[in-house]
C-alpha cells in the first residue's frame, strides 16, 4: 500500500488518497460527473429553445437570419481547433515535454480569445441594431410579435457559453502557470488532463448552439 | 506499484476507547476550523448551521401557528403573513432540510463507514460549505430587505413583478444550488473510489447507498433548478420574456422547469433519511437487515422514477390532459420502492431483539408518520381527488407527514445514534426518550388537524379562514407549541451532553458498520490502519473481532514529503 522507495514521484499525491492512481481515477470521475452537470445546466436552455420553436418555427427561421453565419462558422472552426491544440497539451504532458505543452496550453488561449473577439463584434453590431435581450428590443426588421423572445435565448445560449469561455481561459492560464512551474509530468498531469475535459464540453455545446441559432431556414 | 503481488496480511486493530487526541482537538484555534479539510469538522459547522436555520425556521412557523389562532387578523398582516410563511419554506428547505443528512451526518459518516481518510475532494467539500453560507447571507440579506412574498416556489409571473426581494431570495437559492451539486460530486466519487478493501458494493451500509442515490439526484436535477432561477432573475432584470405572458412568455414553463428540479429534490430530502433508518432498525434489531438490495437498489429506483413525475404538481395548472393521465400514473409507481423499503424494515423487525432505545423509538416513529405521509401522497397522485385536495391544508399536512415527520425524524434519530460517536459524549437517556415523544404527540396534534381541515375545503397559505375551521386551527396552533417544548427539551439535554455527558465507549449500541470500529471521538484521519472488510455491515452473527481486521502493515506511510 505504502511507497516509501518512491517518496518524490508521488510527492502529488494527497494525503487521504491510497497512490496516485486513485487520486487521478477519482479526479477524472469528479470532473465527468461536473460535466453531466453542465449539460443539464444548458439543458433547461435547449428545453426552452425547443419550446419555443415548436411554438414559432416560423419565428426561428426568420430572426436566425439576423445571424451572421460567416463569424459564427469562424468561430466553430477556432473552437475546433482549440480543442485540438488542448487535446496535444495533454498529449505533451503526458510525454513529459512541458515547452510543447506549454505552447500548446498558449495556442488554445489564443484561439479562445479570437472566438470571443469574434463574439464581441456579433453583439455590439446587433446592440446597433437595437437587438437587445428582452424589453430593451428595439429592433423593427422582423415582423414577428415575439421576436424579442428568440433574441432572449440566443443571448441566454450564447452568454453563458461566453462565461464558460472566459472561466476556461482562466483555468488554462492557471495550468500554464503551473507548466512554466514544471509542476506537470508523465507521473502526474491530472489537471490538465481534467481542464481539457471541460474544455472540450465547452466546444461541444457551441457545435449544438451554432446549427441550432445559425443554420436554420 | 511495485509491490503489488506482496502477499498482504490482516490482523484485528483493537479499537481505543476514551482517545485522548481525536479530531476535535488534533488541531486547535479558529483557523484549523475555518480552513478545515477534514469532512468531519466541516460536518460539524454544516450541523451547527442546518440546525441555527432549523431554529430560524420553526419560529416562523410557531409565529404563522399563532397568526391562526383566530380567523380574523390576530398579530401580524396579511402582507407580513405571506412573507413569513414563504421565508418558513424557503428557510426550512433550501438552507435545513436539503443539506441536513447529506451535508451534515453524510459528511461525517460516508468516508468513515467506507474506510476513508477524507471524502474524494476535501477542498470541494470546505468551498461547499462557504457556497452553502453565501448562499444563505443572500437568504439573510433578502429577510432584512422587506422578506419575499411569492411561497418558496416562486411562481411566474407573480414572481416576476411582485415587489419583493426576489432577486436576492433566488440568487440565494442559486448560489446554494452548486454547493448542494459539489456534495453531490464528492459522494458519487468517494463511494466509488475510496471504499476499503474487501468492502464491495453488496457490503456498503444502506445509509451509503442512500446517499449515493441523493447524490444521482444532486447532480441530475439541481442544474436545471440553476438554470430555472438564472432565467427568472433574467426576467426580472431584462424582461426576457420567456416566462412572463405579458412579454409573450409561459408561466406553465416555469412551472415545467422549477418542479423538474424539486419533485427529485424532495428525495434528496427524503432518501439519506431512509439510509438513517435502516442503520437504525437493523442495529436496534440485531439482525440482518432483511433484503439488503430491495432496500439498496429501491433508492436508486426512486432516484429515477423520481424525474419523472413532476407533472403531478401541475394538475391543475393547465397542461394537457394527456400529460395529467401520464404523471398520475407514474407518480404511483413511486409508491413501489417506498413501500419495499417499509416492508423490509418490518420484516427486519420481526422476530428481532428489539432494544427501544432513543435512535429505535425514533425509527419506529418514522415508520408511523412517514406511512401516513406516503398513503396520503398516492391520493394526492389520484387525479380526481387531486383536483379537490390541491392548494389546501391536504397537501400541507401530507409534505409535512413526509418532510417533518419522515426526514426530521429521521435525523433526529441519526443525531441520537451517532452522536456518541462524533462528540464522544452519552446523552441523558430518558430526557430523550421524553423528548422523543413529545415530538411524536406535538407532531400528530399539529398536523392530522389538517388533513381534516385540507379535506373540508381550508384552503392553505390563506391569512384569514371560516369560522368553521377555528377549532381545528387551535388544535394545529396547541400542536406546534408541544413541538416547540420538544425541541427546547432535545436542546437542553443535548447540550448538557456537551458541557458534561459521560464519555462515550467506542461501540454503544452494538453497531457493526465500519464507524463503530473507530475511537468516539474518531481519529484526525478516522482510522491508524487501513481497514479491511470482511463481512456485511449487519453481520450481527459474526464476532465483532471480525468486523475490526485492519492491514497489518508495521507503519502506514502517508508519502508526505
Amino acid at each position: 500500500m505504502s511507497h516509501t522507495d518512491s517518496m518524490s514521484a508521488n510527492a502529488h499525491v494527497q494525503h487521504h488518497f491510497v497512490d496516485s492512481e486513485q487520486q487521478f481515477d477519482s479526479a477524472k470521475l469528479g470532473m465527468w460527473l461536473f460535466l453531466v452537470t453542465e449539460v443539464l445546466f444548458f439543458g433547461g436552455l435547449f428545453v426552452a429553445y425547443i419550446v419555443y420553436r415548436a411554438w414559432n418555427p416560423e419565428l426561428f427561421t426568420l430572426a436566425a437570419t439576423q445571424l451572421d453565419t460567416v463569424m459564427g462558422g469562424i468561430n466553430t472552426l477556432v473552437l475546433i481547433g482549440s480543442s485540438l491544440t488542448m487535446a496535444l497539451a495533454i498529449r505533451y504532458a503526458q510525454l513529459n515535454d512541458a515547452k510543447k505543452s506549454f505552447w500548446m496550453l498558449g495556442a488554445t488561449i489564443a484561439a479562445a480569445l479570437v472566438f470571443m473577439v469574434i463574439k464581441y463584434f456579433e453583439y455590439t453590431h446587433k446592440f446597433h441594431l437595437g437587438i437587445f435581450p428582452g424589453e430593451a428590443y428595439t429592433f423593427t426588421g422582423i415582423d414577428h410579435p415575439k421576436a424579442h423572445i428568440f433574441f432572449s435565448i440566443y443571448y441566454m445560449m450564447t452568454g453563458l457559453h461566453g462565461i464558460h469561455v472566459l472561466i476556461g481561459i482562466g483555468l488554462i492560464g492557471w495550468l500554464m502557470v503551473k507548466t512554466k512551474r514544471g509542476a506537470f509530468s508523465a507521473e502526474y498531469y491530472t489537471p490538465v488532463e481534467i481542464t481539457g475535459l471541460y474544455w472540450h464540453l465547452v466546444d461541444l455545446i457551441w457545435i449544438f448552439l451554432f446549427p441550432l441559432l445559425y443554420l436554420i431556414d | 506499484m511495485t509491490n503489488t503481488t506482496k502477499p498482504v496480511a490482516i490482523r484485528e486493530f483493537p479499537v481505543e476507547e476514551f482517545p485522548e487526541t481525536h479530531y476535535l482537538n488534533a488541531t486547535k484555534g479558529l483557523k484549523s476550523w475555518m480552513l478545515t479539510l477534514d469532512h468531519k469538522r466541516i460536518g460539524l459547522m454544516y450541523l451547527a448551521s442546518v440546525i441555527f436555520f432549523f431554529f430560524v425556521g420553526g419560529l416562523l412557523a410557531l409565529a404563522l401557528r399563532l397568526e391562526l389562532w383566530e380567523p380574523a387578523q390576530n398579530f401580524m398582516d396579511a402582507e407580513t403573513y405571506n412573507r413569513v410563511f414563504t421565508l418558513h419554506g424557503a428557510v426550512m428547505i433550501f438552507l435545513f432540510i436539503i443539506p441536513s443528512i447529506p451535508a451534515a451526518l453524510g459528511n461525517i459518516f460516508l468516508p468513515v463507514m467506507l474506510g476513508a481518510k477524507d471524502v474524494a475532494f476535501p477542498r470541494l467539500n470546505l468551498a461547499s460549505f462557504y457556497i452553502y453560507l453565501g448562499g444563505a447571507m443572500f437568504t439573510l440579506y433578502s429577510m432584512a430587505h422587506g422578506g419575499i412574498d411569492t411561497g418558496w416556489t416562486f411562481y411566474t409571473p407573480y414572481s416576476t413583478n411582485s415587489g419583493s426581494a426576489v432577486i436576492s431570495m433566488t440568487f440565494g437559492v442559486f448560489i446554494m444550488g452548486f454547493s448542494s451539486i459539489l456534495t453531490g460530486v464528492n459522494f458519487i466519487t468517494t463511494v466509488h473510489k475510496m471504499r476499503a478493501p474487501g468492502q464491495t458494493w453488496g457490503k456498503l451500509p444502506l445509509f451509503v447507498w442512500s446517499l449515493y442515490a441523493t447524490g444521482v439526484i444532486q447532480v441530475l436535477a439541481t442544474p436545471v433548478l440553476a438554470i430555472t432561477l438564472l432565467l427568472l432573475i433574467m426576467e426580472r432584470t431584462l424582461g426576457i420574456g420567456i416566462f412572463d405572458p405579458a412579454l409573450g412568455g409561459d408561466p406553465v414553463l416555469f412551472q415545467h422547469f422549477f418542479w423538474f428540479y424539486s419533485h427529485p429534490a424532495v428525495y434528496i430530502m427524503i432518501v439519506p433519511g431512509f439510509g438513517i433508518i435502516s442503520e437504525l432498525i437493523s442495529t436496534f434489531s440485531r439482525k440482518v437487515i432483511f433484503g439488503y438490495w430491495a432496500v439498496a437498489l429501491s433508492s436508486l429506483a426512486i432516484a429515477f422514477i423520481g424525474f419523472l413525475v413532476w407533472g403531478h404538481h401541475m394538475f391543475t395548472s393547465g397542461q394537457s390532459e394527456l400529460s395529467t393521465v401520464v404523471f398520475s400514473f407514474l407518480t404511483f409507481f413511486v409508491g413501489l420502492p417506498t413501500g419495499i423499503k417499509i416492508m423490509n424494515w418490518v420484516a427486519t423487525m420481526y422476530r428481532g431483539s428489539i432494544w427501544l432505545a432513543t435512535p429505535m423509538l425514533y425509527a419506529i416513529e418514522f415508520l408511523f408518520l412517514f406511512t401516513i405521509g406516503g398513503l396520503t401522497g398516492i391520493m394526492l397522485g389520484a387525479l380526481s381527488v387531486d383536483i379537490h385536495l390541491h392548494d389546501t391544508y391536504y397537501v400541507v399536512a401530507h409534505f409535512h407527514y413526509v418532510m417533518m415527520g419522515g426526514t426530521v425524524f429521521a435525523f433526529l434519530g441519526g443525531l441520537h445514534y451517532w452522536w456518541p460517536k462524533f462528540t464522544g459524549k452519552m446523552y441523558n437517556e430518558t430526557l430523550a426518550k421524553i423528548a422523543s415523544v413529545i415530538l411524536f404527540i406535538g407532531f400528530n396534534m399539529t398536523f392530522l388537524p389538517q388533513f381534516v381541515m385540507g379535506s373540508q375545503g381550508m384552503p392553505r397559505r390563506y391569512f384569514g379562514y371560516l369560522e368553521q375551521f377555528q377549532t381545528l386551527h387551535q388544535y394545529s396552533t396547541v400542536g406546534s407549541w408541544i413541538l416547540g417544548v420538544g425541541f427546547l427539551l432535545v436542546a437542553y439535554y443535548l447540550i448538557v451532553s456537551l458541557v458534561k455527558g459521560a464519555k462515550a465507549p467506542s461501540n454503544p449500541w452494538g453497531g457493526r458498520s465500519l464507524e463503530w470500529m473507530t475511537s468516539s471521538p474518531m481519529p484526525a484521519h478516522n482510522f491508524e490502519h487501513v481497514p479491511v472488510v470482511i463481512h456485511g455491515p449487519y453481520d450481527h452473527h459474526q464476532p465483532i473481532a471480525e468486523f475490526r481486521m485492519g492491514i497489518d502493515a508495521p507503519h502506514h506511510d502517508t508519502t508526505h514529503a
